[in-house]
């Protein structure tokens, strides 16, 4: 168990993580979502005592990170960043990880095995590639065998087997009654994984809902309409009483709450001719994106906009461009780590 | 969480990674080679050398004149030591695992210090028995007056530069800054410093100057009539250096962001 209270972070005036207060429940695969910046890796750090708040407070098991006795024992975590000497070998920057919190020497080869890395456990860190790098670092997260986990951002760089062989770990692990806690940009993925999520935006806590319930109020259903005569299939529906709920683009209409085989079934009486007539899901990130979209600060410039982006095809109409409210000013990031 | 457990760890930390032997391999050849070079050329020309520095010559302190470039790999082993866990991330991990600042600070400390000493009497006796073997007549032994005392301060002397560069690359968090800020500390501000009359008694106070006082043997007026200081004195002003730079690295380790 995890609790913000009111955890606040600033770097000089920006503010990165602005009163933040949750808790991360046992049990479960908790999603930590937010677009670019909005601060996740920022509270993860301060989760470990890596960062101090600026204000508010982390606890864990209603500790302090720091009065944590061999705290990889009780929490493991990947961070965003490389945190491993390139010049050591994977198998000793484990071992010294290890060593410091008493944790038994064989320990290391078996977490090494279990993240595939055993072949090239002897090899120095500096050359594995970033799927490599990411699969040590979750190696070194569950070095201690922690009740709780974090992993911020851990299928970044991963290949499919990977992606797929994480989600079954972090599912297996809160299985058995662990603590996960997992960041992410796509909603896709938190979907497939995620028990309970947390969306924040700047900084600022936007959801802290089940997947379930978010799901539910989130998956917008309808169906898509395209023809040549679209002047004369707007009349008919207006006709029958049906209003699109939305035209995302040139010769397209979204219909909400009719069928499919009864749209069709309109358009063959009025002998209107279809090139489309297709039932869609709003996907989740749609909601993610609707959800995030004020607070989204690093924005690609809008499509049409000098140095345009390849635009997003899934962008549903009621969803401002990306690049809609690109700020300057807030889009300089101070610093390096 | 046992402080023996993070020396393990801090031992194991340093003993698996490069720097730690070339560059403690390098402090202890190159000083042992230089110093034994200019033993031979002292030796070969002692009778054209000007008589007052033929009163003050310290046979001692010659055999360890290779200290000169030998202790600059001994600060970039200290600016390495602490300065690759920042360049490489490893801080996050290392503070993950020991978030206690005092003990990581001090078990990193320990081990480092403890390999610069034996390295350093390693190097104090072997550039000591090489220098006198090649200065022939010139030569004094172990058992000589202050003898002993200054090889052992070779060690003591390189083990003190180690932490001291520690520090300041704790304070720095970058080993290239921390080596460039050392080497002006070390080896430019006291030549800077003596060029003009008015400065030269500030430069007797750097660390590595008051500290270069334990090894040597001979007390003559010509070596050491501005020095304000004996071996002992001398080695206590490098120590107070010292501990200002562990404590200015401990203060940023325990208030900044990692
Ligand atoms: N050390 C720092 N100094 C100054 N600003 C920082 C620092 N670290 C983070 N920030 C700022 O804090 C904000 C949050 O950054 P953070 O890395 O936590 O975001 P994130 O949600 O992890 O983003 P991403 O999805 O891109 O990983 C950003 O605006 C960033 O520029
Ligand atoms: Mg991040």
């Amino acid at each position: 168990m995890i609790e913000l209270d009111g955890l606040t972070k600033r770097f000089g005036a920006k503010t990165a993580v602005d009163n933040l207060s949750f808790q991360v429940k046992p049990g479960l695969v908790t999603g930590f979502l937010g677009p670019n910046g909005a601060g996740k890796s920022t509270t993860m750090r301060m989760m470990l005592d890596l960062d101090n708040p600026t204000s508010g407070a982390v606890r864990i098991y209603g500790k302090r990170y720091r009065e944590l006795r061999e705290p990889l024992k009780h929490v493991g975590a990947l961070l965003d960043a490389k945190a491993m000497h390139g010049g050591r070998s994977a198998y000793n920057n484990l071992l010294c990880l290890a060593q410091s919190n008493g944790i038994p020497q064989r320990r290391v080869a078996e977490v090494l095995d279990l993240v595939g890395l055993a072949p090239v456990a002897r090899k120095k860190s500096k050359g594995f590639s970033l799927g490599m790098g990411q699969r040590l670092g979750i190696a070194s997260a569950l070095l201690g065998d922690p009740q709780i986990l974090m992993f911020d951002e851990p299928v970044n760089g991963l290949d499919p087997e990977g992606i797929l062989w994480i989600r079954n770990l972090m599912k297996g692990l809160a299985a058995e009654g662990r603590t996960i806690f997992v960041s992410s940009h796509l909603m896709s993925e938190m979907a497939l994984t995620a028990d309970h999520l947390i969306v924040i935006g700047q900084g600022r806590l936007l959801a802290d809902t089940s997947m379930a319930d978010f799901i539910h109020q989130n998956s917008r259903s309808f169906v898509r309409m395209r023809s040549p005569q679209l002047e004369q299939l707007k009349d008919v529906l207006h006709e029958a009483g049906i209003a699109p709920v939305g035209v995302p683009d040139g010769g397209a209409l979204e219909i909400d709450g009719v069928g499919a085989e009864q749209l069709g079934e309109l358009a063959a009486r009025h002998r209107i001719v279809l090139h489309e007539l297709s039932p869609q899901r709003a996907s989740l990130e749609e909601a993610f994106m609707r959800m995030t979209a004020d607070s989204v600060e690093y924005h690609a410039h809008a499509p049409g906009a000098p140095g345009a982006a390849i635009d997003n095809p899934a962008r549903p109409a009621d969803v401002p461009a990306w690049g809609a409210g690109f700020d300057a000013a807030d889009s300089t990031r101070k610093g390096g780590r | 969480m046992a402080f023996s457990a993070v020396l393990t760890s801090e031992w194991t930390k340093i003993r698996t990674v490069a720097s730690t032997s070339w560059t403690l391999a390098t402090a202890l050849l190159v000083t042992v080679a230089m110093g034994a070079g200019l033993c031979a050329v002292v030796n070969a020309t002692f009778d054209t050398m000007p008589e007052s520095q033929q009163i003050a010559f310290d046979p001692t302190q010659m055999s360890f004149s290779g200290m000169l470039f030998g202790q600059v790999a001994v600060l970039i082993f200290g600016a390495m030591v602490v300065g690759s866990e920042y360049s490489t991330g490893m801080i996050r991990s290392s503070l993950a695992a020991v978030p206690a600042r005092g003990a990581l600070l001090l078990g990193k400390l320990t081990v480092a210090t403890a390999l610069a000493l034996v390295v350093g009497l390693a190097t104090g006796f072997l550039s000591f028995f090489l220098g006198q073997a090649l200065l022939g007549e010139h030569s004094t032994t172990l058992g000589e007056e202050n003898v002993l005392r200054a090889v052992i301060g070779v060690g003591l002397y390189m083990a003190l530069l180690a932490v001291f560069a520690m520090g300041v690359s704790m304070m720095l968090r970058n080993t290239a800054a921390a080596i460039s800020i050392l080497i002006s500390f070390v080896l430019i501000l006291p030549i800077v410093l003596s060029l003009v009359d008015a400065t030269r008694k500030i430069a007797f106070y750097l660390p590595n100057q008051a500290g270069s006082a334990i090894m040597q043997t001979v007390s003559s007026p010509a070596v050491t009539s501005d020095a304000p200081y004996g071996p002992w004195g001398g080695l206590g002003i490098m120590v107070l250096w010292v501990a200002a730079a562990v404590l200015g690295g401990y203060l940023v380790l325990s208030r900044r962001d990692a």
